[in-house]
């Protein structure tokens, strides 16, 4: 734990100097008759946050805070399977998008996730996939009129087989 | 005050159109299951669902909104009754009675009270608030743009000085909120602003729902998920209408406790930063204090159920009250609300009581419904409710995770936001591991964009002076009230060290 809230100080002080680097882009100065310019809010927003970050570290070394006196792991070894495993999915299911489009990546990404991690019956993992994106389907681009991405999958055969034929019915 | 009883009769006539009470009854009943379900609460509700009310138009819209929020405060205390767990943070207190009440196989009076007190304050609340409302809009008509901003830094400040989380992460957690907002164009010159790594996604800026979802969506399940360990225990409830009438008869000793809880927690949730989950804890407190018998809190006292239950639902209407007012949200699930005005296309502050009045009294005469609605419906379902506490994660994360990317997609329509919502839900998740406040930063991603308008403005209008802000006297008084509370941390501590001394 102590290691890893130096760790995220670190990280974050980096972040915010990039932030102060960045903001510099355009005037962070005073421009005379207008006030600050249009670098100088993210600009100081930076520096404090710098500043804030160099408190907690000191706080840190002064063992002050919680997290600081803490002996127990930031995560034991249960815990970082299930982080690792519900963002990893997770990850890969928005990156499948691009590829599958949200209509064939999120199905997939249920069937995984309900049947190898939740142990359910197949009945039910296919319930919950089929009905998923049939609700999102009908609840997006036919309700809200908002189109989600079909991704390359989609540009080069679903379309024109699936898509389109569904937006003649129900458009 | 004629007026505000017309206002309030024109409120009706919308909130009783069919459309809108059959969004009341399903942002109640969508509000009782996400705040039934342990972990999940109203923000989280309001953050997930915020896009789906794209589909009808923004008065439909908050009202939906509002009736999930409330229901959500009735739901949170059927999981910390049945289950001991909180529902929400709101219901934390609850579980002090409500478990041992239980445990004692008195589970569906402690429900029945818990609902029962909801409904009184709420009801208090919304009174309150329909009598305050019109008032404060007519003073906040008279600010201009140095008291807009000295308005925000006073809720900031409320962080600081009423937030029990470490200062420098709370202090971090706003400036990275209001940090974040400035990426996109800058409002004064027109000039691209922080387009990290030149990724075209960070010209239309981060819409704050990336960050709201981000954090509330895909963090909350995260943290969710690994907090829930070891079985979960749930209690029977037998539940029949002689036995909730015959609860409601005996909550006839609790009155006292009732009215302070909705008084208490309406106050609280007025302030920023405080909102329900203090509210609910500090009534509480008081009932256990206030009462003749203090040794019987903790062990299924009734009254331990009742006071914290109360102020949690007055909290939720007290929080909306500098939201529509002022502009300036109560609460984490406010803050979101207020960034969904925003994007239906109303702009917050107190000219809503001018310009927007359908949406305004629509708003406060379905809380009253809402509430209503909400008692009902809990009532009527309860073993529907308790049904909602056995479904397994396994089932409702990927769930709600779908839920997220796609929500996350609709306002923008583009991919590198549901990227960004990844990046900001694991970031969030391995930061509140280390106790960083996540709740301001949302606040603050929200308030950035008018935080840093006024600011400009009133610096243009004294031609780049900052004596503006301590000139005018409304900001100024403003001002010091909020300096008092950053340094209110600092006095304390100094109190501390003295009485160590002595």
């Amino acid at each position: 734990m102590r290691r890893a809230e130096l760790i995220m100080a670190v990280v974050m002080a980096g972040f915010s100097a990039y932030l102060m680097w960045k903001s510099a882009e355009l005037p962070v100065g005073w421009i005379p008759r207008s006030g600050p310019g249009g670098g100088a809010f993210p600009f100081w927003l930076g520096a404090g946050m710098l500043a804030c970050c160099a408190w907690i570290i000191l706080r840190w070394a002064r063992r002050l805070s919680p997290p600081s006196q803490s002996t127990e792991p930031y995560m034991d070894r249960r815990s970082l399977k299930l982080f690792l495993i519900g963002a990893g999915s997770l990850t890969m299911m928005i990156g499948l998008i691009h590829i599958l489009g949200v209509y064939v990546s999120v199905p997939l990404y249920l069937v995984f996730y309900l049947r190898w991690i939740g142990n359910h019956a197949w009945p039910l993992t296919g319930a919950v996939g089929l009905l998923t994106p049939m609700a999102t389907f009908f609840f997006f681009e036919i309700g809200l009129k908002i189109e989600l991405p079909k991704g390359l999958a989609g540009q080069y055969f679903l379309n024109e087989l699936i898509y389109y034929p569904l937006y003649d019915i129900f458009l | 005050m004629i007026d505000i009883f017309n206002h309030l009769l024109d409120g009706f006539a919308v909130a009783l159109q069919w459309q809108n009470l059959l969004l009341v009854a399903a942002g109640c009943v969508a509000g009782l299951f996400i705040g039934a379900m342990p972990g999940l609460g109203s923000v989280n509700g309001v953050a997930i669902l915020l896009p789906l009310t794209f589909l009808v138009p923004p008065t439909g819209a908050i009202i939906f909104l509002g009736a999930l929020y409330y229901g959500a405060m009735y739901g949170g205390a059927i999981s910390s009754i049945m289950l001991g767990i909180p529902g929400a943070s709101t219901a934390v207190a609850t579980t002090f009675d409500g478990r041992p009440m239980a445990l004692k196989g008195e589970a569906d009076r402690a429900l029945v009270a818990a609902a029962t007190a909801s409904f009184v304050g709420g009801t208090i609340s919304v009174v309150l608030f329909t009598l305050f409302a019109p008032p404060l809009a007519d003073v906040a008509l008279k600010f201009g743009p140095p008291e807009e901003f000295t308005l925000m830094i006073l809720a900031f400040a409320t962080f600081v000085g009423l937030g029990s989380d470490d200062i420098p992460k709370t202090l971090f957690s706003i400036m990275i909120g209001l940090a974040l907002s400035t990426v996109g164009l800058d409002i004064v010159s027109g000039k691209p602003r922080l387009i990290f790594f030149d990724l075209p996604g960070f010209y239309h800026g981060i819409n704050f729902l990336v960050l709201a979802i981000g954090i509330y969506g895909i963090g909350e399940m995260l943290w969710v998920i690994e907090q829930s360990k070891g079985k979960m225990v749930i209690t029977k409830a037998e539940v029949s209408l002689r036995r909730i009438l015959d609860t409601v008869r005996q909550l006839k000793g609790s009155i006292r406790q009732m009215l302070m809880g909705s008084f208490l927690g309406y106050f609280v949730g007025i302030l920023p930063a405080a909102g329900a989950t203090p509210g609910s804890l500090m009534a509480y407190g008081v009932a256990k204090t206030m009462d003749k018998e203090p040794e019987t809190f903790g062990k299924g006292n009734i009254k331990g159920v009742v006071a914290p239950e109360a102020a949690n639902n007055a909290a939720s209407t007290g929080s909306m009250l500098p939201m529509l007012t002022l502009g300036i949200p109560g609460s984490p699930t406010t803050a979101i609300l207020l960034g969904g005005m925003v994007i239906w296309g109303l702009e917050p502050g107190p000219r809503l009581f001018l310009d927007h009045q359908d949406f305004v009294w629509g708003l406060i005469a379905s809380l009253y419904a809402a509430n209503l609605f909400a008692l009902l419906i809990n009532i009527a379902f309860i073993p529907a409710f308790i049904a909602v506490l056995r479904m397994p994660f396994t089932i409702l994360a990927p769930v709600i995770y779908v839920l997220c990317v796609v929500g996350g997609y609709a306002p923008t329509k583009d991919m590198h936001d549901v990227w960004l919502m990844l990046i900001f839900g694991v970031v969030g998740y391995l930061m509140r591991k280390l106790d960083y406040p996540l709740a301001p930063a949302v606040l603050a991603i929200v308030l950035g964009p008018l935080a840093e308008a006024s600011m400009r403005q009133s610096l243009i209008m004294n031609q780049g002076g900052f004596d503006i802000f301590v000139s005018r006297p409304i900001s100024g008084s403003i001002l010091a009230i909020a300096i008092v509370l950053l340094l209110w941390p600092l006095i304390k501590a100094m109190q501390k060290r003295k009485s160590v001394k002595a």
